[in-house]
């Protein structure tokens, strides 16, 4: 099940949807809005899509994940609009007849969301400035410090 | 042949709008494309290298052949997550 939302995301409900008889592991990965990022402050997270490419994106990644693991429900849920800190912004959730499947899987499809689906998430500080995250391109009005280009809100 | 052209993200705010029609020439490639987006808005050409184009949902490569009712799109680089 693929979606984007502007709703809050269910990590209950999602857990319960890939749950089968067929499964002996499930999976869940959740991406959540980070308050610290390389000592900026963060208020709050906007994300932006192309949404028809994004979810044909999300499509060929899940039909690419069946084909490499014993899939038995996959889902991948991502949220759009305005998220204060903690909210989830990103759910994965996998379930596979055995446990390393499910890990494979649900690393595998977080890993190449956050390198070819068009979503964008633009940071708001709490210093009032605003950035969109582009990896690879410099800050828009501060220039990074150490490290700061890459990672933002989620994933160790 | 004219085409139609989305932008999202700081694309979008460096060109000011999230859509612009360019007139390129029949067979254009998207290398063309972008380099197109850079004559129209001279904002964009510090990120122009780093910019992505999509021809109906798909990567383009700068060789990617164009086509008038294409949907065409320009982003900078994701950051979903």
């Amino acid at each position: 099940m693929i979606r984007l939302t502007h709703d809050p995301i269910d990590p209950a409900g999602l857990t319960q949807l890939v749950r089968s008889p067929a499964a002996g592991a499930v999976v869940l990965f959740l991406g959540t809005v980070r308050e610290m990022t390389a000592g900026r402050q963060t208020a709050f997270l906007e994300y932006d899509a192309y949404p028809a490419m994004a979810e044909a994106q999300l499509a060929a990644l899940d039909a690419e994940a069946r084909a490499r693991w014993p899939i038995v429900e996959a889902a991948i849920v991502h949220r759009l609009g305005r998220l204060d800190l903690g909210e989830i912004s990103v759910a994965v959730v996998v379930s596979t007849p055995h446990r390393d499947q499910a890990f494979d899987a649900a690393r595998f499809l977080i890993d190449r969301l956050k390198q070819v689906v068009p979503i964008w998430k633009k940071e708001h500080f709490s210093d009032g400035r605003t950035e969109w995250v582009h990896p690879g391109l410099p800050a828009e009005e501060q220039p990074p410090r150490s490290g700061a280009d890459a990672e933002r809100s989620d994933t160790l | 042949m004219i085409v139609s052209v989305q932008m999202f993200a700081r694309a979008r705010d460096l060109a000011a709008t999230d859509r612009v029609q360019l007139a390129l020439p029949e067979g254009a490639h998207a290398g063309e494309l972008k380099d197109a987006l850079a004559e129209r808005f001279p904002a964009l050409r510090p990120v122009l290298p780093a910019l992505l184009v999509a021809v109906n949902g798909a990567y383009a490569t700068a060789e990617t052949v164009l086509f008038q009712d294409a949907e065409i799109a320009c982003f900078p680089p994701v950051s979903g997550g």
